[in-house]
């Protein structure tokens, strides 16, 4: 079941009553999830490599380009991409298509990866929340992280060119906790709607876990 | 558990997500999301943001070496990297940037205890103990300064702080923490500047204990 969505319908599923409703609404398997979810999952549950070199396919060349555009050098992006694409296989248990999207997944061990390597340093990471269930996944769920996650993508594409720029920089680890502060009423503030979504949503399967 | 009440703001956890914070600000960012599912859904958004430009910053083509080097690494073998879970009031980024032993209290006076986790160029991370009842001296900040609190509670001039509660204060804010009757307030607090007390002995003592 794949649901047309406007921005009434995500504000109206954000709630966490709607929200219950909708997940036991739906069947647990997803009928139209992403190929990058779906390659994901085919990695974390049966280490399916064919799967892998299609995910590899899709992200190491958005990886490398991420990459350069930080200021790496073309041998320098594509030892990150090597260092990235690894850890993705190595840690695919720790995937969980319910709480983040591929890409915000793909991007948070490019981030660490890169502390890791280039500053020499361990990123200082949260607690684990724990392993995701392998067993019975919600398919409404993450039907809704990725339309969130789309939604997001849109919303980037609809800035304006300094705006864009404002947030990629921000995003790329170019911009201090002060400066993005500075900016915030310029582009964070355009897509903090859609973040705010997303975020009610992810609170709310938070406090459940509780 | 008491209800926290005093998040991380928007920008320090966009900040944190993009891995521009410096480490000592990221280990009290890291041990609070590890105690606030609010902030931790928060800094999850900002991933989602973060891979929004993944997607579409633009691509360059990698080399049909590079393809073949990392299919052909997957069966190599790799280290695991060492987790670490909480300890009693420490959250695991705290354990792990005390190498996983207790901490080495160091008397600052007046039953104030620090124990010092990370000291460098970027500013520094440590733990501090104060007694009940007890203010921390009068001090502003030439930078920012983060506190989250790990046991016990203290209050200032913005409000009260509790087990979980992370405080901000940056050069604008002369405050005087106390901490509240009960339990020994320990706080784990990270500085990009060495702080400013406001009288002169602890500003003299400064550099001794590299507060």
């Amino acid at each position: 079941m794949l649901i047309e969505t406007t921005d009434a319908d995500l504000a109206e599923r954000s709630r966490p009553s709607a929200l219950r409703k909708e997940f036991r609404q739906l069947t647990p398997t997803p009928t139209k999830m992403t190929p990058a979810t779906a390659w994901m999952l085919a990695v974390r549950d049966r280490r399916d490599r064919a799967a892998f070199a299609a995910l590899f396919d899709e992200y190491a060349p958005k990886l490398k380009g991420f990459a350069m555009r930080g200021g790496s050098s073309a041998t320098e992006a594509e030892e990150i991409v090597q260092e990235v694409m690894l850890t993705v296989w190595r840690k695919a248990a720790q995937f969980d298509p319910e709480r983040a999207p591929v890409s915000a997944w793909i991007y948070h061990i490019a981030r660490n990866r890169q502390i890791d390597v280039f500053r020499k340093e361990r990123r200082p990471l949260p607690e684990d929340p724990g392993l995701p269930s392998t067993v019975d996944l919600d398919g409404g769920a993450v039907l809704a992280v990725e339309q969130e996650a789309n939604a997001l993508k849109e919303a980037l594409a609809r800035l304006n060119p300094d705006q864009r720029e404002m947030i990629e920089r921000a995003y790329l680890g170019e911009l201090s906790h002060q400066e993005i502060s500075s900016q915030t009423g310029l582009p964070l503030g355009t897509i903090k709607s859609r973040i705010r979504l997303g975020l009610e949503r992810l609170r709310h399967e938070l406090r459940e876990l509780r | 558990m008491t209800e926290i009440t005093h998040h991380a703001p928007d920008a320090l956890l966009a900040a944190y997500a993009a891995g521009s914070l410096p480490q000592p600000f990221a280990i009290v960012v890291a041990a609070h999301i590890s105690l606030c599912n609010d902030c931790r859904a928060a800094c999850a958004a900002h991933e989602a943001a973060g891979g929004a430009v993944l997607e579409t910053v633009g691509e360059e083509a990698v080399s049909d070496a590079l393809r073949g080097r990392v299919l052909g690494l997957l069966d190599a073998p790799s280290v695991p990297e060492p987790q670490f879970e909480r300890v009693g009031i420490f959250p695991g980024p705290v354990v792990e940037a005390m190498r996983g032993r207790p901490p080495r209290w160091t008397p600052l006076g007046m039953g104030i205890r620090q124990c010092i986790l990370a000291s460098g160029r970027q500013g520094s991370a440590r733990l501090l103990s104060i007694p009940p009842g007890r203010a921390v001296p009068d001090h502003s900040h030439n930078g920012l300064e983060l506190t989250l609190v790990l046991q016990g509670a203290f209050s200032d001039e913005t409000g009260c702080f509790g087990v979980g509660d992370l405080e901000l204060a940056d050069q604008s804010l002369e405050h005087t923490p106390v901490a509240d009757d009960g339990a020994e307030c320990i706080c784990l607090a990270a500085t990009d500047a060495p702080l400013r007390f406001s009288s002169l002995i602890p500003s003299l003592l400064q550099p001794i204990f590299r507060i």
